[in-house]
């Protein structure tokens, strides 16, 4: 059973450096609040996973969390660049990083293997592409029935899996709605599972257009109010375009990013 | 269009890419939508011509119909408005894989004569001059939709005679030795894969805008089709709905 308990000590107690790490959420219910709190804590050497970096992962390498990115899409939605995740990649700053990357397809395939307990998932892509030849974790495969070539593509199977939700009761069930993305996959994927949550209500209320994911493969759930800004949750608050139209700015010289990462995410309190 | 139509006096050359890439667009048809000018041009032929088209998205909405513009392909009123939304592997497992979607709509950061396209890096994979956003949905979109058009604008540094890095696959034969329908459209004409041998090659140019120009604007020795044909202006009305999805405060106080 899912254990419910404040954000700071769910990361501590389930962070530690090196560990792979995925915090997902498809552009809706970004776990932001968890991730300021690795940063908080001074986690190294993550592996960090996430089919869209998106601000949080630019954050997080270039507060200098990350050792190794595996992703899909680093770039901030119809903004432009990731200019952290970028100068990491171009200039070693503040150290060099190491890519791992696919397509959405072959992400959310890789966590659905990982979910279903499959050492590997199989698809059609890849195929044609340069992505194969920077990844030891594509294949071709033959079908056994009809001998097309298909592609092979190795589970996730992260440390810890951390996803933001609208809500979870007092036993630690989690509801969400919207945009379902990923979430699912990755909490089973994981071999820790955090979610943090807007808000720990007495009892769930049934929702046709919402997924539940049961108590008992959850870790920790903590509440976290707010927590998935500037992204959104979905019923609660609207995504800031705003924010990450600036965060181009904010992210583009270092020193701004820097004395911004000091301001708003080492010298505030944890939310939770 | 009809005559009555009002001319504006000017009008964007990217202004008229994204109309012309709108004007692509066939009403009920399914497109699979990507961020940035794609969205816009897909929108814009929602608001105009193709009423009844089906917008898709990454995020797993399915018939979004947004009265703005979205920012990202995942922002809140794309579920509030689709007929579906489902997760991430649903929506590449089984509504792109199987081949069920018309159209794909992709941009580019180069892009070769062949249509293949690279998002991924400009220079040495290893060692960058710029990294690129990566692969997001495009390798399957571009691999398993009927048809992909992609919008670009015109430069040599974006139509190179060779990718620095394959991203997604353009061009590959049928069975029959017909090759796949892929239109570019930039902000100086239009390039068509040659239905035989899959070549792009321009068949339109926007107005003001001489083949020399687009060829000199072209990595690679640029075939030109016999039967050139010149784009229509943006009408009024097309720039009035831009402009609306592009700043809906604007305009409505």
């Amino acid at each position: 059973m899912a254990e419910i308990m404040p954000l700071p000590e769910a990361i501590a107690r389930f962070v530690g450096d090196e560990n792979s790490v995925a915090l997902e959420g498809f552009t809706h219910l970004i776990p932001f609040a968890a991730g300021h709190e690795i940063m908080r804590q001074g986690r190294r050497d993550l592996e960090l996973i996430r089919m869209t970096p998106d601000l949080l992962y630019d954050q997080m390498i270039g507060a200098g969390c990350a050792r190794r990115l595996v992703f899909s899409y680093a770039g901030n939605p119809g903004v432009g660049s990731l200019h952290r995740f970028r100068d990491a990649v171009e200039h070693a700053w503040p150290h060099s990083i190491e890519l791992e990357e696919h397509s959405h397809a072959g992400m959310a395939n890789r966590y659905v293997a990982g979910a279903s307990g499959l050492p590997f998932a199989v698809m059609r892509g890849y195929s044609g592409t340069d992505l194969v030849g920077f990844t030891a974790n594509v294949a071709p495969i033959r079908c056994p029935f009809t001998g097309e070539m298909l592609t092979a593509v190795s589970a996730l199977r992260p440390d810890v899996g951390i996803v933001h939700a609208q809500c979870a009761d007092r036993t630690g069930n989690v509801q969400l709605w919207g945009i379902t993305g990923i979430q699912k996959e990755v909490v089973l994927a994981s071999k820790v599972a955090i979610v943090t949550v807007e808000e720990i209500v007495l009892e769930l209320r049934p929702r046709p257009d919402a997924i539940v994911i049961p108590s008992w493969v959850i870790s920790a759930v903590a509440e976290a109010p707010g927590g998935a800004r500037p992204s959104y949750a979905h019923g609660y608050y609207d995504r800031d375009n705003a924010f990450y139209q600036e965060w181009d700015a904010i992210s583009r010289k270092r020193d701004r990013f820097t004395a911004w990462v000091q301001d708003h995410i080492f010298r505030t309190e944890p939310v939770g | 269009m009809s005559a009555a139509e009002t001319r504006p006096r000017s009008y964007s050359p990217d202004e008229m890419m994204t109309v012309a890439a709108a004007r692509e667009l066939r009403d009920g048809m399914t497109c699979f939508v990507g961020v940035g000018a794609p969205s816009l041009a897909a929108n814009l032929a929602r608001d105009t011509h193709a009423p009844g088209i089906i917008l898709i998205y990454e995020s797993g909405t399915i018939g979004a119909k947004p009265s703005r513009l979205p920012l990202s392909i995942g922002d809140g009123e794309l579920a509030e408005t689709a007929d579906a939304v489902v997760s991430v592997p649903e929506i590449f497992n089984y509504w792109v894989q199987p081949g069920r979607i018309d159209v794909g709509f992709l941009g580019a950061a180069q892009i070769d004569r062949c249509g293949n396209i690279n998002t991924t890096v400009i220079g040495d994979y290893r060692r960058p001059t710029v990294r690129l956003p990566g692969a997001g949905g495009a390798p399957e979109i571009a691999a398993s939709t009927r048809e992909v058009i992609v919008i670009v604008k015109h430069s040599r540094r974006t139509f190179v005679g060779e990718l620095d890095f394959i991203t997604s696959v353009g061009q590959r034969h049928a069975a029959d030795g017909e090759a796949r329908p892929i239109t570019v459209i930039t902000d100086l004409g239009i390039l068509r894969a040659d239905r035989r041998t899959g070549e792009l090659t321009l068949t339109e140019t926007h107005a003001g805008v001489s083949p020399d120009r687009v060829k000199v604007a072209t990595g690679w020795d640029l075939l030109v089709a016999d039967q050139l044909s010149e784009t229509e202006p943006p009408t009024a009305r097309e720039l009035a709905v831009m402009k609306q999805l592009k700043n809906p405060a604007g305009g409505a106080g």
